[in-house]
């Protein structure tokens, strides 16, 4: 089990950052629509750029871009893996 | 000579998996477009014949899932559940077949009469994706099939093998996804009284899942087609008991 308090939330990201999903702080309606699109635990994000207002942000994940908005991807927990 | 019998096919899939240009293949200009009864959810429905077979096929909305987060989820999910199609083809994008399993295992746990097909192989050779289908077929317990709908390769097999699973030629055994000791007892504990209450008009297992979820719409879903089958059955002579 790894220690919870290292997770930091996806939306501290920057652009060109890869964070690696460790759990979801979400319910209902919209942790089902992260899921289904590949937002689950263990799933590689790459982040990939901020809207020109900073929120949203587009993610790449299982090849597919999907923009988040900050109420979301602060709800996404994990670590960063890798820097650009 | 052509049969009576109208056989149904639902054609189930992630947006943008090529599902509609597979519904435009198989039926040409024999198709009219129009709304599910009550929803702004666009309804696609064609017919061909093959092997002196009559089909239709419904085009349900591309989802992503089958939870019904949306209504486009609740029309395809009632359509599977309430109409019960002959068979249901999952169309997949092989280009993304990570994220389209998701559906894939969904419907399995629906309805055992499922054809997997994988949609736009053209697409996933180029980006040399190899897709090994009879190891997939054989994890996931249904036909598993090729195509690239745009060019018309697999079409032939994908015929054949509709026409296999309504004459009942094909058996099929669909994984189904165990969910671990506590989930799998309370399921165990739930079917023996969805069955009681419904006997086998509805998926039992899939049923208790969805229960355990507390999904709502569902229940909503199941009061209405329960009572209007109940309604039919009485109208056909039958005593209603409730």
């Amino acid at each position: 089990m790894m220690d919870s308090t290292k997770l930091v939330p996806l939306s501290n990201c920057s652009p060109g950052q890869k964070f690696k999903i460790v759990q979801l702080e979400l319910i209902g309606t919209m942790r089902y629509r992260l899921l289904d699109l590949g937002f689950v635990p263990g799933a590689v994000i790459s982040v990939q750029q901020k809207s020109p207002l900073g929120d949203p942000t587009a993610f790449r994940v299982n090849n597919t871009m999907i923009a988040l908005r900050e109420e979301e991807s602060s709800k996404i927990f994990g670590e960063v893996i890798e820097n650009d | 000579m052509t049969e009576d019998k109208e056989w149904r096919i639902a054609l189930a899939g992630n947006p943008n998996t090529g599902k509609s240009t597979l519904f435009n293949a198989l039926t040409g200009l024999r198709q009219h477009t129009g709304n599910w009864p009550g929803k702004t959810v666009v309804h696609a429905e064609g017919s061909f014949t093959y092997n002196d077979k009559t089909y239709k096929i419904i085009d349900l909305p591309g989802t992503y899932s089958l939870l019904s987060n949306s209504a486009d989820e609740e029309v395809a999910r009632d359509f599977i559940i309430f109409e019960k199609p002959d068979v249901t083809i999952v169309v997949l994008d092989a280009t993304a077949l990570e994220r389209n399993l998701n559906l894939a295992l969904q419907v399995l746990e629906m309805t055992d009469q499922v054809i997997v097909c994988i949609n736009l192989i053209d697409e996933a050779r180029k980006k040399g994706i190899e897709i090994n289908k009879s190891l997939l077929s054989k994890k996931l317990g249904v036909p598993v099939l090729t195509i690239s709908a745009r060019n018309g390769e697999g079409i032939d097999e994908l015929l054949k093998t509709i026409d296999l699973m309504v004459n009942g030629k094909i058996k099929t055994n669909p994984l189904k996804l165990q969910y671990g000791p506590d989930i799998e007892e309370k399921i165990a504990k739930l079917i023996p009284l969805v069955t009681k209450l419904f006997g086998t008009e509805y998926p039992a297992r899939w049923v208790a899942l969805r229960l355990l979820d507390g999904d709502h719409s569902l229940l909503d879903a199941l009061k209405r087609d329960y009572h209007s089958s109940v309604r039919r059955m009485t109208a056909n002579g039958y005593s209603c008991s409730c």
